[in-house]
Formats: C-alpha cells, sequence, structure tokens
C-alpha cells in the first residue's frame, strides 16, 4: 500500500473497507461511517491528545547530535513525568527512514543528555542500544514546559512536512499522554459526534498512552507495542455495560482502544480505573468487550497487523489486504481505514500466549478447548459457503 | 454546604491583572484548581500569548498538565485595540488584527484546542463551559472602542453560536460582561475616569462566579 503523505485528518475521499462477521468485504466511503453503524452501537474512542515527544539535542559525554524519542512511562499521572521510557537515534530527524537512521552514540548509565531546555539522566540501557530509561531534571512543571517549547510530534519520513501538535490532536484529544496519535481517531469531527447521537449510536471515551509504532530496529519492533497505561471512566464501562445488555456492539476506535479495554477485562468483569496494558492481542486472543474495531489499514508483521487477527482469521485478512491494495486505498497515520466485525468464530481459539494476561484463564478454559475446535472447525465450512457468495460490495454513491 | 466550585478545574487566561487576576484569586479561595495563562506570567502561571496561533497548542498542553483535565475555561485576555483609544478611521489595520487576534482568535482556537477536554468532562457527568469575557463595548457603539468593540462583538456571538451546537454534547459557551472596571485595560482606554466610580475587579469577579455557579450547580 502507498503511505498517505499530507497530513490531512479527514480527506473527502478517505476510503473505509468493511469486513463483516462471515468476512465479506464492502468498499465504502468513510464520511459514512455514522451510516455504517447501528442504532444501540456504541463507539468508544482513545480521547489522549498527543505530546511534542521528539526532541533533538546532544549527548554531553561524545558531544554528539542526538534525536531522543519519548516512548513509555508507568502512569498517566500529570505530576508522573520524570521517568521516561525512551528510543535514541543518531544525529538527523523524521526526513531518513528510521531503518537509515544511525545508531546514536554509545550510550552509558549516568550519561547526561540536554534536550533544548531539558536535561535528562540516562537511567539504564533496557538490553539494546537504542533503549533507555531517562529522568528529566526539575519538577514536573519545568518538564511539562520544556516539552511544551522544544517538543515535536514524532514522525516518519513517509510524511516529509514537518507536523505541529494541531496536525496529530484529535477532535476529541484531552489529557497529553500519547506519544504517537491514536489516528483511529483522526475520522472524528463533531459533525460525526452530532450524526452519531442523531441515529442513537452512543459515543464514549478512555484514555490510553498510545505508544510509538514504529523504530527502524527489527529487535526492537519486535517488543512493541510496549506496556501502555491507560484510564478507563466509570461513565465508559456504564455505557459499555447498557450496550451489551441492549444487544448493541462495542466498536473500538483503534487498536489502542482494543487493547485497553480487553486487558481492563481480563480478569473477568470491566473495571473501571487506572490500568497498565501489557498484553500482546494476536491470532490466539479472546475478545471479551470489543465486537469490531475501526482502524488504519496495517500492513502484515506489523504489531497492529497482529491485533486485528484477534477480529478476523488469517484467510479474510488475507482477502482484505488484497483488496485494500487493489483499490488503491493508502497506508499509515493519515491514510484509510477498515472497519472489522468480529468474526463468527473468532474468540474460541483460546491459547497461551506467553504475553498474553489472559494466560491463566486460558488455561483454566483448555479443557474445553477440544469441543470448542471441533465447533470451530464446523463455522469454518460455513464461512466458506459463505464466502462462495460475492465477497466484494461496493456501497451506493 | 458543597461549594459548587471546589476541585472544580479552571484554566484562566488573562490571569496575572484586572479581573483575570482577581477571577484567580476568587476561584482558589472556593477550592478550585485553577491554571492561569499570561504573556509575562511567571511559574506557577503558564507564558503564553492567545494572540499567536503556534503558541495554543503548548498552552493547551499545559494547561491540561497543569489540571490534569478541564470543567473551565474563561478567556479573559484582551486587548484593547489602538491605545490611546482613537477613531476606526485614523485605527491602523495591524492594530485592528491585533485585537481580533486577541479577542476572537485566542478565545476561538483555545476553545478548540480544548474541547476534546471539556467533552471529556461533559461525559463523565463534570461541569464543561467556556466563559467569554466580553463588554458593553461589544451592544453598543461608543466612538473610540471601534476594534475593541467589533471584535467582542464577535466573540458574544460566536458564543452564541457555539453554545447552541455544543450543548446537546453537554458543553456550554457563555459570554458575560462584567461591567466597567477599575483595571489596567480600562485605565489605558480612559485615564481620566474617576476610579471611584468603576467597579472593583474583585466585585465583577464574585458576579461573574453567581452567574457560572447558575450554570454549573
Amino acid at each position: 500500500m502507498r503511505a498517505a503523505t499530507t497530513a490531512q485528518q479527514r480527506p473527502r475521499d478517505a476510503k473505509l473497507l468493511v469486513v463483516d462477521a462471515r468476512g465479506r468485504l464492502q468498499h465504502a466511503s468513510r464520511s459514512q461511517l455514522a451510516s455504517l453503524l447501528r442504532p444501540g452501537d456504541l463507539l468508544v474512542a482513545n480521547d489522549a491528545a498527543t505530546l511534542p515527544a521528539s526532541l533533538q539535542g546532544i549527548h554531553e559525554r561524545s558531544g554528539e547530535a542526538i534525536e531522543v524519542r519519548l516512548a513509555g512511562r508507568r502512569s498517566l499521572q500529570v505530576d508522573d513525568v520524570r521517568e521516561f521510557t525512551a528510543i535514541v537515534f543518531g544525529a538527523g530527524d523524521h526526513r531518513t527512514r528510521t531503518e537509515d537512521r544511525p545508531a546514536p552514540p554509545a550510550l552509558h548509565t549516568g550519561d547526561r543528555l540536554r534536550l533544548g531546555p531539558l536535561h535528562a539522566t540516562l537511567l539504564r540501557l533496557v538490553d539494546h542500544p537504542r533503549l533507555i530509561e531517562l529522568r528529566f531534571d526539575g519538577t514536573p512543571d519545568d518538564i511539562w514546559a520544556g516539552l511544551a517549547r522544544h517538543g515535536k510530534p514524532i514522525q516518519y519520513a513517509h510524511l516529509p512536512q514537518p507536523l505541529a501538535l494541531w496536525d496529530v490532536w484529535t477532535q476529541v484529544a484531552a489529557l497529553p499522554v500519547a506519544f504517537e496519535p491514536p489516528s483511529a481517531g483522526f475520522v472524528l469531527d463533531w459533525a460525526l459526534l452530532d450524526a452519531l447521537r442523531e441515529r442513537g449510536i452512543g459515543f464514549a471515551t478512555l484514555t490510553h498512552a498510545a505508544g510509538i509504532s514504529s523504530t527502524g530496529d527489527a529487535a526492537l519492533d519486535a517488543r512493541l507495542p510496549f506496556d501502555e497505561p491507560y484510564h478507563l471512566p466509570a461513565s465508559t464501562v456504564a455505557a459499555i455495560e447498557q450496550t451489551h445488555r441492549s444487544g448493541g456492539r462495542v466498536i473500538a476506535l483503534g487498536t489502542t482502544v482494543t487493547r485497553a479495554l480487553e486487558h481492563a477485562a481480563s480478569l473477568g468483569t470491566l473495571r473501571a480505573g487506572a490500568g497498565l496494558a501489557t498484553q500482546r492481542l494476536g491470532a490466539h486472543s479472546a475478545l471479551r468487550i470489543v465486537d469490531a474495531i475501526i482502524s488504519g489499514t496495517h500492513e502484515p508483521g506489523s504489531s497492529h497487523y497482529e491485533l486485528l487477527r484477534a477480529f478476523a482469521s488469517d484467510t479474510v485478512l488475507q482477502r482484505s489486504s488484497e483488496a485494500l491494495e487493489r483499490h488503491g486505498y493508502l497506508t499509515h497515520e493519515f491514510g484509510d481505514s477498515v472497519l472489522i466485525e468480529k468474526s463468527e468464530r473468532a474468540g474460541q481459539n483460546l491459547q497461551a500466549d506467553p504475553r498474553n494476561d489472559d494466560h491463566r484463564v486460558d488455561r483454566h478454559a483448555h479443557g474445553a478447548r477440544h469441543i470448542e475446535e471441533r465447533r470451530q472447525h464446523r463455522c469454518t465450512e460455513h464461512h466458506f459457503e459463505e464466502a462462495a457468495e460475492p465477497i466484494e460490495q461496493h456501497a451506493a454513491p | 454546604m458543597n461549594d459548587s466550585f471546589k476541585g472544580l478545574r479552571v484554566a484562566i487566561t488573562g490571569g496575572t491583572s484586572g479581573l483575570g487576576l482577581a477571577l484567580v484569586q476568587a476561584l482558589q479561595r472556593r477550592g478550585a484548581k485553577v491554571a492561569w495563562v499570561a504573556r509575562h506570567a511567571e511559574a506557577p502561571g503558564i507564558a503564553g500569548d492567545v494572540s499567536r496561533k503556534e503558541e495554543i497548542h503548548p498552552i493547551a498542553l499545559r494547561i491540561g498538565a497543569a489540571l490534569g483535565g478541564l470543567d473551565l475555561l474563561i478567556n479573559g485576555a484582551s486587548s484593547l485595540g489602538p491605545v490611546p483609544l482613537r477613531p476606526l478611521a485614523d485605527t491602523d489595520c495591524e492594530d485592528f488584527e491585533t485585537a481580533l487576534a486577541t479577542n476572537l482568535l485566542g478565545p476561538f482556537r483555545l476553545t478548540k484546542a480544548l474541547l476534546g477536554a471539556l467533552g471529556a468532562s461533559a461525559r463523565e457527568g463534570r461541569p464543561a463551559l467556556v466563559v467569554n469575557i466580553t463588554s458593553d463595548a461589544a451592544v453598543n457603539a461608543y466612538a473610540g472602542w471601534g476594534a475593541y468593540g467589533a471584535s467582542k462583538a464577535a466573540l458574544s456571538h460566536l458564543s452564541l453560536i457555539w453554545d447552541e451546537e455544543l450543548r446537546p454534547h453537554g458543553i456550554r459557551v457563555l459570554a458575560l460582561d462584567p461591567g466597567d472596571m477599575d483595571t489596567p485595560l480600562h485605565a489605558a482606554a480612559l485615564p481620566d475616569a474617576d476610579p471611584s466610580t468603576l467597579k472593583r475587579p474583585a466585585d465583577a469577579a464574585g458576579e461573574i462566579l453567581a452567574a457560572i455557579e447558575e450554570v454549573i450547580a
């Protein structure tokens, strides 16, 4: 897929590929989104505003130029901003592809980093030459002032123009905690919120510190997503419970919403409040809360694509990828979107995933798995019968 | 009795003099958590100029960081336009633009940048309110007050339209006129006015809080 190369959150011709629970595909215009959802559904968005998390500066011991990209924090507390996980690049900026960026100078515990008005100490290397933990000098107020003055949004080479914060804040952006924009939310504007209201579709939010999407290093990318703190308001939990009671669908706007909701429900019932999403969602994850996801278009192999495998079979995702390619969908944060309804057979394949918080639950479910697998086999046959029908439809203009 | 301002998260622009300063003090006395913005604010205030587009998001970022959310935004920062006041025909375009940038575009941009935070408050059942400080010069045609009056009139009308649009989302937008006060802005406009005939900013602040309380209580 080609990358979207202009920072426009809602291009008039944005596309939306709809994949229903039976794996059927439909091409729609993204501006029709409200009409593609059903009265009684609930759309849940991530209302995190995006930090200016890219900091140019100097590694004092070597005197060399570096770029530090803040990438993780343990909580969303506004006064808990001294310590961050971060990725360090050598000299240069986003105009060079991350995979071509030079390595930073050799980094050691205790090294001092001068990042514009901000000063930081390298606390430790996290078993990779560019992944560090750092601590800023000063009060939380000093740190916020420094970030506001010196930081730039993290961006990548497919978008050469420098981004401003207003380019990456969604129309519902609230608490500034995301390291990269929760870009599925770029589809939102207040006219859409009005349209949802008029159609009887609920809207709720949570706040999730969306992390970095790419580091340019295969070993580091394989560790994504890092642990991400989130806050789930009680009002959103109430709206989700009400939606499920009355038979509506919970539609997650983005991978971060999915990750937060499924983490908050990992001990059984959905819990409001602060959490730290540590699990990795993939083909073997049971989705307890989310019935459908609206997301950007993601290439196979990325952690975002892995998460989509919790919603649809590889066969369906493969066919979706081909359709996206064939119909010229654009990818990356300002690109087109997909709406994937959880497959009729998804969530029945409970297996232990080493990084999945659900593993204890999964082991309990192990005894039932044999039966589940047989059920799933039947569903798969059914699925193929469905797929024999015309599988790609275009919405009437 | 529970004060409706206790724990309220409030941001005020123009919070270092006149009405803005009086509002900061009154709100703090009533237990609100207050972040104030001014061009030359010193810590813990937020230094920023709302008339400059590129400063809006850094200001919004720092408001979010200072308060952890937002229930009430008071757009108080104001510019008279040309000082001393002069007839519209003698007003430089640049002075008119400065008045519009501070009194109209600034509140528009900052409100827009903070609307997500206000919407989040509304969804959680908290108050969500924008107060734009206006003037009777927005309603009455006072000779010499062209740039100021026209920009405040536009701000008043913007408030009415935005209130209409945002009310279904649980967000209110009000334009409030504090009356003629003994402030640096008034002294710059009318240096010969007798201060004893003017309202004290603290009294005006009290009236504004009463009007806000009617909406959020």
